[in-house]
């Protein structure tokens, strides 16, 4: 397990590292997401202790997000006078994201029908 | 009495044991009134939390900064977890592969519709800049999205919540959106659900079937990827640098 808790922190330093000397603008860490599922491939099998691990602390991600969600109690005012703008944003590009992606997917799949619902 | 009470509030304003505990409190009561809720979303622990912490902000009459500075080691973990989340993703691909070109064409097309839309309308409706930065991750799980705002220079708090509000709405109309595109297949509703709604979306997927939400899974990581590659390259040239 602490081999693994090295490798992923590891591949977050080296996502990073790589972010801030190469200049690009990808956060570090999906970087070192990106790093984790080829060694993964790689590897061709998922290792039980690196699954321990990932299941336990995806299981309350919500928890992680508080620190940084906690700031909008700073920015209510701004919320609340731009809340007609971020929720019709939201609803339409969303309705546009659902069904186009969906229409795809659909169509693109037809061949190799699978059962409906 | 007084002493007392300005006492308090000045350990709470240093005590980062304090914070961190209440933080904790707050989740887990937000994860009771979940489930006493039946698992409603608009009980989503989350909001609860933040409903309840942000009370006890006010209460005590302590700084945004002081909390954070308190709070920062779950802040922390958000970097690792994002790493972690290669393993559910791992773990769904081996599932998805026969569909690999249908996921290629539907991934881009989905990822800019899910976020390009929304800034158009943000910017029409007179939103401002640091929301419209916010706005542009508003499909993409919140480890990834919060990085990407960082990036952009936008609210991460703002992000947060619009990332939730996405998921909340979206998985709310998409019943409607899927019978009114005619989207019949539990994988295609999975893709759309985990793309456009991330978690919450994958959460509403898992109630299709198990292929709906393999998909919903692999919808959610790619679309993450996805958008912390196009968003900083496009998004300063809509909202401007």
């Amino acid at each position: 397990m602490l081999i693994w808790i090295a490798i992923v922190l590891g591949m977050q330093f080296i996502g990073e590292l790589a972010a801030t000397l190469l200049g690009l603008p990808v956060p570090g860490p999906v970087i070192g997401m990106v790093l984790l599922l080829l060694l993964l491939l790689h590897i061709g099998h998922l290792p039980t202790a690196l699954e321990q691990l990932a299941t336990g602390l995806l299981r309350h991600l919500y928890l992680y997000y508080l620190p940084a969600t906690v700031g909008v109690t700073a920015h209510l005012a701004l919320v609340g006078t731009e809340l007609l703008p971020i929720v019709t944003a939201i609803i339409v590009s969303s309705t546009l994201a659902l069904g186009v992606t969906g229409l795809v997917i659909q169509s693109l799949t037809r061949q190799k029908d699978q059962p409906d619902v | 009495m007084y002493d007392a009470i300005k006492g308090l509030q000045a350990y709470l304003a240093a005590s980062q044991l304090a914070w961190l505990f209440i933080t904790l409190v707050a989740y887990l009561i937000g994860c009771w009134v979940y489930q006493r809720a039946r698992q409603h979303q608009l009980a989503n622990p989350m909001l609860v939390a933040l409903l309840l912490i942000g009370a006890m902000l006010w209460l005590t009459q302590v700084d945004y900064q002081n909390y954070f500075d308190g709070a920062q080691f779950l802040h922390f973990l958000l970097g690792p977890v994002t790493v972690l989340l290669a393993v559910p993703l791992y773990k769904t691909l081996q599932r998805v592969r026969q569909s690999a070109l249908p996921l290629a064409v539907a991934l881009p097309t989905g990822s800019l519709l899910a976020a390009l839309p929304a800034l158009g309308i943000a910017s029409w409706l007179g939103a401002s800049d640091g929301v419209m930065r916010a706005l542009a991750a508003k499909s993409v799980t919140t480890p990834i999205a919060l990085g990407i705002t960082e990036s952009l220079g936008g609210l991460t708090a703002i992000t947060a919540v619009v990332v939730v509000f996405t998921g909340v709405l979206s998985v709310i109309i998409s019943g409607l959106v899927f019978r009114l595109f005619r989207v019949h297949s539990a994988q295609a509703q999975g893709f759309a659900l985990g793309l456009t709604a991330h978690g919450i979306g994958i959460g509403r997927a898992a109630q299709i079937n198990e292929t709906a939400a393999a998909f919903a899974g692999v919808a959610m990581g790619f679309n993450g990827l996805m958008t912390a590659l196009w968003a900083p390259l496009l998004v300063p040239w809509i909202v401007g640098s």
